[in-house]
């Protein structure tokens, strides 16, 4: 053999190697990422119900019926309000935490802890335990309001007051979790940068206005992506405290779809809802490809 | 004393403080859990330490099972993950060849979308394949991880070329240098991504839930909700306390024994773009 053709020869078998290598991992991420995205795109186009043997087209009929559901943008309002009520606090809060905790010191690593441990705990646990804590009259939060000479709120059973009350509760266990990466945003700081400023007479509070936010900025929209993404693809406290009562005012969108899908055995609209989801996961990925920053964080 | 020591003390005893607050739900869980039934739910124990609550519901529900059923799930599925990411991950960094960029779509495609959102798709993708109320079915979405693909491959590529070369020169094959040469040095990977797959999967409900139908294939977390739900459990908090003990038990003794390995076994998943 000539060398040039051991080259070719040698490459070959690279190739075939390195998908060969490859190979069990792709076809599970295709099987249960990729097809399962494109299958939804599709049955969203379908009408496909328990008892049908085959989806049936029917073009957007199943997006044009939400669009006039009355339900459906309860459960959208639900979402975004939740949202907003859980991203960004648990942010703040967890940037607060991170710098409360960016010391050393004997018992830095138990508080550390302390504010990280909800976030290893299954949120069905959390949720079982809460439903006591917020339950009516004899719970230990309308306790603690009698006690203080308040009315009993039973918060879960009203429908001003029951996404505020879950928030709390997921408030609680997310800051814990985004703190150990603002965490890690703040170690990453330069510490010549945060002297230098201090030599200049920078004080406390302009120190972290004008270095360490700004410093922070790409971690920040990294941490707004994941705290984003955790916030929309959980359910569980839904199922196990309210079953999106009362009268779905504590619905929110992945239980909507769980619904639809396994108790309605509504697949095309469960489908459709699905392609919602898709779409917002995608909008709040965007920090992801269009930071300028592309070699932000964690080592 | 300078002032500085002084706020440093300040914001010690305050950081304490909030702490002890993160902690109450859990001293009032555990406290709950250990000790005699009341009618009115207090905050710290009122009664007596017992092990009856936890007796009762160990028997009520088949938490032997349940336990077994997880262990085998998170164990095995980090098993084949171990196996399917170490592979596609020497892959990706060392190979050369066309249409790599489409797998890294491929990719991010799974980090943008978690597998939590595509219940529906992957529900009835199971069901053609039968493998519906099975320890199989649960564990199948899960066993090729982007995030492991992409933590290790990171790891791998600081591990000088060189290593590798000389391993493959002295006459060790592709797997020899994969087990002997790169593994070892992705060590703090592997033990990041076990730490972020056992949890989740221990934790994990709505799909376990979706998947099973039987009590021999129900993991803790959809008995627990099970539990809570039924008759029996209305209104008996210690009962149910005792349930998410028992539970929560081994990873919450796990994480506050290696509190610093877990915190950043999550950070350094966070992916690298």
């Amino acid at each position: 053999m000539k060398p040039s053709s051991i080259a070719i020869h040698r490459h070959r078998k690279e190739v075939l190697s390195g998908w060969a290598l490859l190979l069990p991992a792709l076809i599970i991420m295709l099987v249960f990422t990729v097809y399962p995205v494109f299958r939804s795109l599709y049955l969203s186009l379908t009408k496909y119900k328990m008892g049908m043997t085959a989806p049936e087209f029917i073009g957007f009929d199943n997006f044009v019926r939400l669009w006039k559901s009355s339900t459906f943008w309860k459960v959208m309002g639900n979402t975004v309000y939740f949202a907003l009520l859980t991203v960004i606090p648990s942010m703040v809060l967890g940037l607060c935490l991170a710098m409360l905790v960016n010391r050393t010191g004997k018992h830095i690593g138990f508080i550390r802890s302390a504010f990280f441990y909800p976030s290893i705990m299954p949120m069905i646990a959390i949720a079982a335990t809460w439903l006591f804590i917020y339950m009516a009259r004899n719970g230990l939060f309308d306790q603690l309001l009698q006690s203080m000479g308040f009315e009993p709120m039973d918060v879960l059973s009203h429908k001003e007051t029951v996404l505020p009350a879950m928030a709390v509760m997921y408030v609680w266990r997310e800051s814990g979790y985004l703190m150990v990466f603002f965490l890690s945003g703040l170690q990453a700081i330069n510490q010549d940068v945060l002297e230098a400023a201090s030599i200049d007479g920078a004080t406390g509070w302009k120190t972290f206005r004008y270095i360490t936010l700004p410093l922070l900025a790409p971690t920040t929209l990294f941490i707004s992506t994941i705290a984003f993404t955790n916030c929309f693809k959980l359910a569980d406290q839904v199922i196990i405290m309210t079953e999106g009562a009362p009268n779905n005012a504590s619905t929110l969108l992945l239980y909507y779809i769980y619904q639809q899908g396994f108790t309605n055995m509504n697949y095309g609209v469960s489908s459709a809802l699905t392609v919602i989801m898709l779409a917002l996961l995608m909008l709040v990925s965007m920090p992801r490809f269009f930071s300028q920053d592309r070699k932000i964080h964690y080592t | 004393m300078s002032k500085k020591s002084i706020g440093s003390k300040v914001l010690t005893v305050f950081s304490i403080l909030l702490g002890l607050i993160w902690l109450a739900p859990l001293v009032w869980l555990v406290g709950t859990a250990l000790t005699e039934t009341t009618f009115k739910m207090s905050f710290l124990p009122t009664t007596g330490f017992t092990f009856d609550n936890i007796k009762y519901v160990w028997n009520a529900v088949p938490f032997g099972q349940y336990y077994l059923n997880t262990i085998i799930l998170v164990v095995v599925t980090f098993a084949i993950q171990f196996f399917t990411s170490t592979l596609a991950a020497y892959s990706l960094a060392f190979m050369d060849y066309k249409g790599k960029s489409l797998v890294f779509v491929v990719i991010f495609m799974q980090i943008i979308i978690p597998n939590d959102v595509l219940i529906t798709p992957n529900f009835m993708t199971l069901a053609e394949m039968g493998v519906i109320d099975t320890k199989l079915g649960i564990m199948l979405p899960f066993l090729g991880s982007a995030t492991a693909i992409f933590l290790l491959r990171q790891h791998f590529k600081t591990v000088p070329r060189a290593f590798g070369e000389a391993a493959r020169i002295d006459g060790a094959n592709l797997w020899q240098t994969i087990w002997r040469v790169y593994m070892p040095c992705a060590k703090p990977a592997y033990m990041s991504f076990a730490v972020i797959s056992v949890s989740y999967h221990w934790n994990n409900y709505l799909w376990p839930l979706i998947v099973t139908k039987s009590p021999e294939n129900r993991t803790l977390t959809v008995g627990l909700a099970i539990f809570a739900k039924s008759k029996e459990a209305n209104m008996q908090w210690s009962n149910v306390c005792a349930a998410t003990f028992i539970i929560i038990l081994p990873l919450l003794l796990a994480f506050f024994i290696m509190q610093k390995q877990f915190m950043n076994s999550f950070v350094s998943a966070g992916v690298k773009e």
